[in-house]
C-alpha cells in the first residue's frame, strides 16, 4: 500500500520525501490544478528539482493536472502535461476527459491516474476511463462508504486510491458548483473553492462576520473560533433554524479503518493538503508511515495507537476528526 | 430553438407525477426527460413505471428521454442505472460516465447530462465518438466559453452532428453529497429518512443569516437558491447555437411558465417576465459570466 503525501512547495516535498511517503503529488502555479492558491505550487525549475529530490530517494512524484479546461485556456494545460513530461514524473493525476485524452496520444508511456475532481464512483465509470485512457489508478471521492470501496475494488481491474486524512469535502468532487455560484470561480474552472479574494472578514459590536462576494457565510461570537468560510460550511437559516445546514468544519481520519483497507485491496493512502504547512506535512507523514507500516507488518494485530491519533487531531482543521462517509452502516 | 422538460428533481408522489405529466403530454415542450436524477432511495416511482410513462408519452408526439442517477454509491444504484441504458427504446441521458460507457457497449447514441463535466469540445469529441448526440452544457459556463466550444466543434468536424441544450429554467443542481441535507435538516438519520424530503416539493430554502436566499436543499443535492431564467437571453443562445432550452419542473405554476417560453421563442411575444410564477428571485449569473447568482438581464 503506497502512501501518498501532499507537496505545495519543495520544503514540502523535502519533509513528506524524508518522513517517508512513497509518492508525493504537486501542482503547477495556474489554475491547472485544483489548489491554486496564491504563493503555493511549483514552477518548471522547482518540480523538476522535486523529481531529482524524490527520485534520488526512492519516492515518486505525481502532477495533478485536474481542473477542467475550458477552450481559452487550453493551450496552458496542454504545456502543463508536455512539462510534466518532459521532467520526468512517474504519473499525471487528470480529471477532464479532453486532457486525458491529450496526454494518452502525445505522451502514452506517461503513466495516467483518474483525479478525484473525476467523480468515478463505480465500477462502469471506471472501466471508462480504462478502456479509453487505460488509466492505471483512480482516486475515489470521499462520498463512499467502506463496504462501498470494497465492492468497488472487487468490481474493477483499476487500482483505487483513497483519502486516509485531512479536510473533508461533503460534496462529491467535481460535481460542486457552490462556491463559482457564489464568487464566479469554481475548483473546476479555477481551481479555487471560496476564492480568498472574495474573503471578507468584518469586525462587529457582535462579533466577527465573514462575507463571501458579500454573502453572509458565518458569524463568530466573541471569543469563538472563527473558521475560513468555506461556502458548504457556514452557518444558515433553514425555516427558523440558524445551524451548520450543510457541513461542520471536521476533518477526515481513516487510520483506524486501514486493516479494512488494506485488506479491500485498496493500493494507495492519500493525504489531503497542499496548502497546509511543512509541519502539517511531516507530522502527517511519519504517523500514517509508521501506520502504514505496522498494518502490513501484521494486519490482525493492528491499532490505530493513541499518540497517533493525538499527532493527527494536533493538525486537524475544525474541533473533530471523523470517519467521514467511510464508516455508514447501512451500505 | 426548442424547449425541453428537464426531470423532476424534486421527490413528489406517485399521483403528483402522473398528474404533472398527463397535463404535460399536450404543453409546447418537445422534449420530455423523465426519471430519477438525485436520489438512488427514492423509489417512488419505479423504474419499470419511468419506462411505462416514457411509452405513453411517446404516443403525444413528444421525444422522450430517460435520465440516469447522477451520483451511484451502491451496486444496486447502478443496477438501476442499468436497467434505464438498457431499455430497448428511448434515448437516455447520461448523468455520469457509469451510463456513458453502458451506452458505449450498446453502440447507442445518448444524452449527455450537465454532470458529465463537458467543459471542452476535446471532451465532446471523444464522447460524441462513443455516441454523444446531444449534450447538456454545465451549468457554470458562460455565452462566451460555449462559443468557443461550439466554435472548436465546428473546427472538429463535429459542429452539426451535436445538439447542445442548456438548462434554461429553475433552480439550479450545484452539488451532490452522500449525506442527505434535508434528513439532516429533520434530525433524521439518512438511512431512516422517511422519505421528508416529499415535504418539500420545490426543495427547503436554505438562507443567510441576513435572510438572503443562497441555497435550496433537496435531498443529497444542493441547488441554487434563486431560480434560473435564461429567457431574456434566447436570441443570444440562438445565435451561439443553442438547440434545446431545459425547464425543470417546479410544482406550480410550470404551464405558465412552459407558456410563456413557448410564446417568446416562437415570436408571438416578446414578454420575458415570469417573477409572478416564481417561489424566488431569478438569476442568470452563470450565463452572463458573473457570479451564478447574480442577475444582469432587465426582463421586458
Amino acid at each position: 500500500m503506497e502512501l501518498v503525501c501532499p507537496a505545495g512547495n519543495i520544503s514540502m516535498l523535502k519533509t513528506a520525501v524524508d518522513n517517508g511517503a512513497d509518492a508525493v503529488y504537486i501542482g503547477f502555479k495556474d489554475d491547472t490544478n485544483a489548489r491554486h492558491f496564491a504563493g503555493l505550487n511549483f514552477n518548471d525549475g522547482t518540480a523538476q528539482k522535486a523529481v531529482d529530490y524524490a527520485n534520488d530517494r526512492g519516492s515518486k512524484v505525481y502532477v495533478a493536472i485536474n481542473t477542467y479546461p475550458q477552450p481559452a485556456g487550453w493551450s496552458r494545460w496542454q504545456k502543463a502535461v508536455d512539462v510534466a513530461a518532459d521532467i520526468g514524473i512517474d504519473a499525471l493525476i487528470v480529471a477532464d476527459t479532453g486532457v486525458l485524452a491529450y496526454a494518452t496520444e502525445k505522451h502514452p508511456h506517461l503513466a495516467r491516474h483518474l483525479s478525484v475532481q473525476g467523480s468515478a464512483t463505480n465500477a462502469e465509470a471506471l472501466r471508462f476511463y480504462k478502456q479509453q485512457f487505460d488509466i492505471r489508478r483512480a482516486v475515489i471521492p470521499r462520498v463512499l462508504s467502506m463496504a462501498q470501496v470494497k465492492r468497488l475494488a472487487e468490481d474493477s481491474e483499476v487500482d483505487l486510491e483513497v483519502f486516509g486524512f485531512g479536510s473533508l469535502c461533503v460534496m462529491v468532487e467535481g460535481r460542486c458548483l457552490l462556491s463559482s455560484y457564489a464568487t464566479g470561480e469554481s475548483p473546476n474552472t479555477c481551481g479555487a473553492c471560496s476564492p480568498a479574494k472574495a474573503v471578507r472578514w468584518v469586525e462587529t459590536d457582535n462579533g466577527t462576520e465573514c462575507r463571501l462576494n458579500e454573502v453572509l457565510i458565518d458569524r463568530f461570537a466573541v471569543g469563538e473560533k472563527a473558521g475560513y468560510p468555506v461556502v458548504c460550511k457556514g452557518r444558515f437559516n433553514v425555516d427558523g433554524h440558524t445551524y451548520h445546514a450543510l457541513e461542520e468544519p471536521t476533518s477526515l481520519n481513516t487510520l483506524e479503518l486501514l486493516p479494512e483497507l488494506l485488506a479491500a485491496g485498496v493500493k494507495a493512502i492519500k493525504i489531503e493538503g497542499r496548502q497546509r504547512s511543512t509541519a502539517y506535512v511531516g507530522k502527517v507523514t511519519r504517523v500514517w508511515r509508521e501506520a502504514i507500516d505496522s498494518c502490513q507488518m501484521n494486519p490482525e494485530a493492528y491499532s490505530a495507537k493513541p499518540q497517533w491519533m493525538q499527532d493527527l487531531a494536533s493538525v486537524s482543521e475544525g474541533t473533530q476528526t471523523t470517519l467521514g462517509a467511510y464508516n455508514r452502516p447501512w451500505q | 430553438m426548442r424547449l425541453s422538460l428537464g426531470a423532476i428533481q424534486y421527490l413528489w408522489p406517485h399521483q403528483t407525477v402522473e398528474e404533472f405529466y398527463q397535463i404535460h403530454a399536450n404543453s409546447p415542450v418537445d422534449v420530455i426527460y423523465l426519471g430519477e436524477t438525485v436520489c438512488a432511495k427514492r423509489r417512488q416511482v419505479k423504474i419499470s413505471e419511468w419506462i411505462d410513462l416514457a411509452k405513453e408519452l411517446a404516443k403525444s408526439g413528444k421525444q422522450v428521454v430517460l435520465s440516469t442517477l447522477t451520483l451511484t454509491e451502491a451496486r444496486s444504484d447502478m443496477a438501476g442505472v442499468t436497467r434505464l441504458c438498457h431499455n430497448g427504446d428511448f434515448l437516455v441521458e447520461a448523468s455520469d460516465m457509469g451510463a456513458v460507457q453502458l451506452m458505449a457497449d450498446q453502440s447507442l447514441p445518448f444524452v449527455g447530462g450537465p454532470s458529465l463535466n463537458i467543459y471542452n469540445a476535446h471532451t465532446l469529441k471523444l464522447l460524441h465518438k462513443q455516441g454523444l448526440t446531444r449534450w447538456v452544457m454545465p451549468v457554470e459556463l458562460n455565452a462566451e466559453t460555449l462559443k468557443d466550444i461550439l466554435a472548436d466543434a465546428e473546427a472538429m468536424g463535429i459542429g452539426d452532428k451535436i445538439e447542445t441544450e442548456v438548462f434554461s429554467f429553475g433552480h439550479m443542481p450545484l452539488a451532490y453529497s452522500a449525506r442527505c441535507f434535508t434528513a439532516r435538516f429533520r434530525h433524521l438519520a439518512k438511512d431512516d429518512c422517511q422519505f421528508v424530503c416529499q415535504d418539500y416539493p420545490e426543495g427547503l430554502a436554505m438562507d443567510s443569516q441576513e435572510g438572503q436566499a443562497f441555497f435550496t436543499i433537496n435531498g443529497i443535492q444542493t441547488q441554487s437558491g434563486r431560480i434560473q431564467h435564461l429567457l431574456p437571453h434566447w436570441q443570444e443562445m440562438q445565435q451561439i447555437g443553442v438547440d434545446i432550452m431545459r425547464l425543470s419542473p417546479q410544482p406550480d405554476h410550470m404551464a405558465d411558465v412552459i407558456g410563456r417560453y413557448a410564446q417568446v421563442i416562437h415570436g408571438q411575444s416578446t414578454e420575458t417576465d415570469i417573477k409572478l410564477w416564481l417561489n424566488a428571485s431569478a438569476c442568470d449569473g452563470y450565463w452572463c459570466g458573473q457570479p451564478g447568482m447574480d442577475y444582469i438581464a432587465v426582463d421586458g
